[in-house]
C-alpha cells in the first residue's frame, strides 16, 4: 500500500530534472569548448607586461574569473618581491 | 571498402568492451571479415570478454614497435572464423602508442578486413584519442544517466575536432548506442528516456540495449552476448544494431526478456 501511494502520490519523476540539468550544463560546456583558454592567455600576457618592469615569480601571478548573473569580475593577484620598491625608487 | 569504427564513451563502465565484442561477432556472423582492436593499453579486457585471454602472445604495442608482425599478433576467434582480435598490451605504458604507429597498423588492417572495430579506453587521454584518430564511424556508448550523457557530449565534440577526418574537413559518422536501458523505469520517469538522450546529444540512434543479466553471464564464460545466448534481449538488440551499421533499415524496438512459464512463476530467470 505504501508502495502504491508512493507510485501514484508523493514521488515525482526525477528524469525531467536530470534532463534539465544536463541541458543547462551542456549549453555552458559547449560554449567553452574550442575556445582558447582565456584565463591562461590573460595570465601569460599580464605576466609578460609586468615582467618587463619588475622581476616576478611566475607562480605568484593569479588570474581568476568569477561569473555572476549580471556582472562578472576578473581578479588579478600579483605578489611582488620586496626588492620591488628599491628598484622603483632607483628607476624614478 | 574497409570501415574503421571506434567504440567510445568517455565514461568508463558503460559497456564499450561488451558492445565491441557483441557488434564484432554480429557483423562477423553476417559474413563480414572483422577485427576488434583493444586500445586499452595496460587494462586490456577485450581478450577476456572474447574468451581469448590464454591465446595472447603478441599485442598492439609489439606490432607498433616492430617486435612482431601484424599476422603474428592477430588471434582468430574459435567460434567465428571471420572474427579476429588484436589485443592491447597488458604490461606496457599507454605512451608506447604513437600516432604514426597506430596509423600504419590501421592502414594495414584496412587491406585485410571489412570492419576494424576499435575498443577505446575510458577517458579523453592518449589511448582514447588514438582509438578514435583514424575512425570513419563512431559508436558512442551511453547509459541513461547524467554523467554518461555529459561525457558522451564531450566525446562527440572530440570526434568532430580531433580525428583525421575532422581535420580534413570531413565528418566522422556518429551513432549513439544506449546500453543498460530499463524501459519500465524510463516510463515511470525514473530514468532519462531515449528521446531525452537523443535530443540532448543531437546524434542518431544505433540501438537500444536493455539492461539484462545475460550480459554478465556471457562475459563470465568469455563469449560475446550475441553468441552466448542469441535469443536473449541484449543479443537481439546488438544484432539489430549491427544490421543498421551494415546500412539496413531495422525498426527500432527495445527487445524484452522472454520468460518461460516456470521461471515466471518462480520469479527467476533461466541461466
Amino acid at each position: 500500500m505504501i508502495n502504491l501511494l508512493r507510485r501514484f502520490g508523493g514521488r515525482t519523476a526525477s528524469a525531467p530534472v536530470a534532463r534539465e540539468r544536463l541541458q543547462i550544463l551542456l549549453a555552458h560546456e559547449r560554449g567553452l569548448r574550442g575556445q582558447p583558454d582565456l584565463l591562461g592567455l590573460l595570465r601569460a600576457e599580464i605576466l609578460a607586461a609586468v615582467s618587463r618592469h619588475v622581476t616576478l615569480d611566475p607562480d605568484k601571478v593569479i588570474v581568476r574569473m568569477d561569473r555572476g548573473k549580471t556582472v562578472s569580475t576578473l581578479e588579478v593577484d600579483i605578489e611582488v618581491p620586496n626588492a620591488f620598491e628599491g628598484s622603483l625608487a632607483a628607476a624614478g | 571498402m574497409a570501415k574503421v569504427l571506434v567504440v567510445t564513451s568517455g565514461k568508463g563502465g558503460v559497456g564499450k568492451t561488451t558492445s565491441t565484442a557483441a557488434l564484432g561477432a554480429a557483423l562477423a556472423q553476417t559474413g563480414e571479415k572483422v577485427v576488434v582492436v583493444d586500445f586499452d593499453v595496460g587494462l586490456r579486457n577485450l581478450d577476456l570478454v572474447l574468451g581469448a585471454e590464454r591465446r595472447v602472445v603478441f599485442d598492439l604495442i609489439n606490432v607498433v614497435q616492430g617486435v612482431a608482425k601484424l599476422s603474428q599478433a592477430l588471434i582468430r576467434d574459435k567460434r567465428l572464423e571471420n572474427l579476429w582480435l588484436l589485443p592491447a598490451s597488458q604490461t606496457r605504458d599507454k605512451d608506447a602508442l604513437t600516432d604514426e604507429g597506430v596509423g600504419s597498423i590501421i592502414a594495414d588492417l584496412r587491406s585485410r578486413f571489412d570492419w576494424i572495430l576499435c575498443d577505446s579506453p575510458a577517458g579523453i587521454e592518449r589511448g582514447a584519442t588514438l582509438a578514435m584518430r583514424y575512425a570513419d564511424e563512431a559508436v558512442i556508448v551511453t547509459n541513461p544517466e547524467v554523467s554518461s550523457v555529459r561525457d558522451s557530449d564531450r566525446i562527440i565534440g572530440m570526434l568532430d575536432s580531433k580525428t583525421v577526418k575532422a581535420e580534413k574537413g570531413l565528418r566522422v559518422e556518429k551513432h549513439v548506442l544506449i546500453t543498460r536501458y530499463d524501459q519500465a523505469r524510463a516510463s515511470r520517469g525514473e530514468m532519462l528516456s531515449i528521446e531525452d538522450i537523443l535530443e540532448i546529444l543531437a546524434t542518431p540512434l544505433l540501438g537500444i540495449i536493455p539492461e539484462s543479466q545475460d550480459v554478465l553471464l556471457a562475459s563470465n564464460v568469455g563469449s560475446p552476448v550475441t553468441l552466448n545466448n542469441a535469443a536473449s534481449a541484449p543479443a537481439r538488440a546488438y544484432v539489430d544494431a549491427a544490421r543498421r551499421l551494415m546500412g539496413e533499415t531495422v525498426p527500432m524496438v527495445v527487445p524484452v526478456e522472454r520468460k518461460g512459464l516456470m521461471n515466471r512463476l518462480l520469479g527467476r530467470r533461466a541461466a
